[in-house]
């Protein structure tokens, strides 16, 4: 199914949150997440399904002033 | 410890954030550096005991062995032991702030969030309405706020009861390196809130600008691109650190009173006549 992954459209087959992550490659990374605009804690990852044209954002630290 | 038998008491002079005592009167940006080891030694050679960090999207594609760059950047500053203030940057409502405040809070582990809410491109001019309704939603669900704001005396009152125990207002816009712009209301809120911890947050450039904040009663100066941007930050750091300390210390003493007339400093009494 297609799914928009920060701001790019992504063929995924991940039926959760977390298989998404694991999917992408960033089952080991310390990023925050979010579906549709909310934040989706890392102990809820399992138990968000994710669905056509479901908006994720995935976020890591990155440098800031 | 007996304060008498206690050599360090001149020196020590830690700030406090939300119960948190630090010993350097400098934060440091962690962006725009030439390299990780520059932004390393920076850290390190300025004596920074607070950074600020962002939340951005990963940009790379995860290979194995191959640390994503988000990734190998958080490793960096864990390594440095430094504490982390992780900021909205950019974030331009109310909703977009709080969100990136939670995912933060629960990414880098920390209540503390530099909320930054921006109303405008040119300026990079806080959203001082968006900033207190943001303050106050994210104050009550147990963030300790460090607001970027302006000058202004009843924005900072309000940001006060919205529960934020910093202030952070700016010095000039974001990256400009222009200095104090507006000294006047900067002393005037100093003066203002006698007893909450004032940050200058943004818009130095120059040693000598850290300096006149921190003269004029300031706790703390934050900053990122004047050091990040200079031709070798490492000393641009260690000289802001110095002048951090300099402004301080100048605080501390008590400067002598400003008089129009000159008034001799070598003793008049005692000095030889000539030719008379």
């Amino acid at each position: 199914m297609k799914i928009i992954v920060n701001g790019e459209t992504a063929e995924i087959r991940a039926g959760t949150l977390a298989e998404l992550l694991s999917e992408l490659g960033y089952a080991d990374a310390i990023v925050a997440t979010a579906v549709n605009g909310a934040m989706v804690r890392a102990v809820r990852r399992d138990a968000t399904p994710i669905a056509t044209g479901d908006r994720v954002e995935i976020l890591a630290p990155m440098q800031g002033g | 410890m007996d304060a008498m038998t206690d050599t360090t008491a001149f020196d020590a002079d830690p700030v406090e954030f939300y119960g948190t005592r630090v010993g350097s009167r400098l934060l440091l940006g962690t962006a725009q550096y030439p390299s990780p080891a520059i932004l390393a030694e920076a850290i390190r050679g300025s004596g920074a005991e607070i950074v600020t960090v962002s939340l951005r999207r990963e940009s790379g594609v995860a290979k194995p062995g191959q640390p994503l760059a988000g990734q190998s950047f958080w490793q960096l500053i864990r390594d440095l032991g430094v504490k982390v203030l992780p900021n909205t940057a950019g974030c331009k409502t109310v909703k977009e702030a709080v969100t990136t405040a939670e995912m933060a809070r629960e990414l880098f582990g920390t209540p503390w969030v530099k909320l930054e809410v921006i109303g405008e491109d040119d300026t990079l001019q806080p959203d001082v309405f968006g900033l207190v309704e943001a303050a106050r939603i994210l104050s009550r669900d147990g963030f300790q706020v460090f607001p970027y704001t302006t000058e202004d005396l009843i924005v900072a009152e309000k940001l006060l009861s919205a529960g934020c125990e910093v202030l952070m207002p700016w010095g000039a816009p974001i990256g400009s390196g222009r200095g104090l712009n507006n000294p006047y209301g900067l002393r005037s809120l100093r003066a203002h809130f006698p007893r909450v911890p004032l940050v200058v947050d943004a818009g130095l450039g120059l040693p000598s600008h850290a300096a006149a904040a921190m003269e004029m009663g300031y706790d703390a100066v934050l900053l990122n691109t004047a050091v990040a941007k200079a031709g070798d930050p490492v000393r641009m750091a260690r000289a802001f650190a110095r002048a951090i300390e300099a402004g301080r210390d100048a605080v501390i003493a008590d400067p002598m009173e400003v008089r129009d007339m000159a008034a001799p400093s070598t003793p008049v009494m005692g000095r030889a006549v000539f030719g008379e």
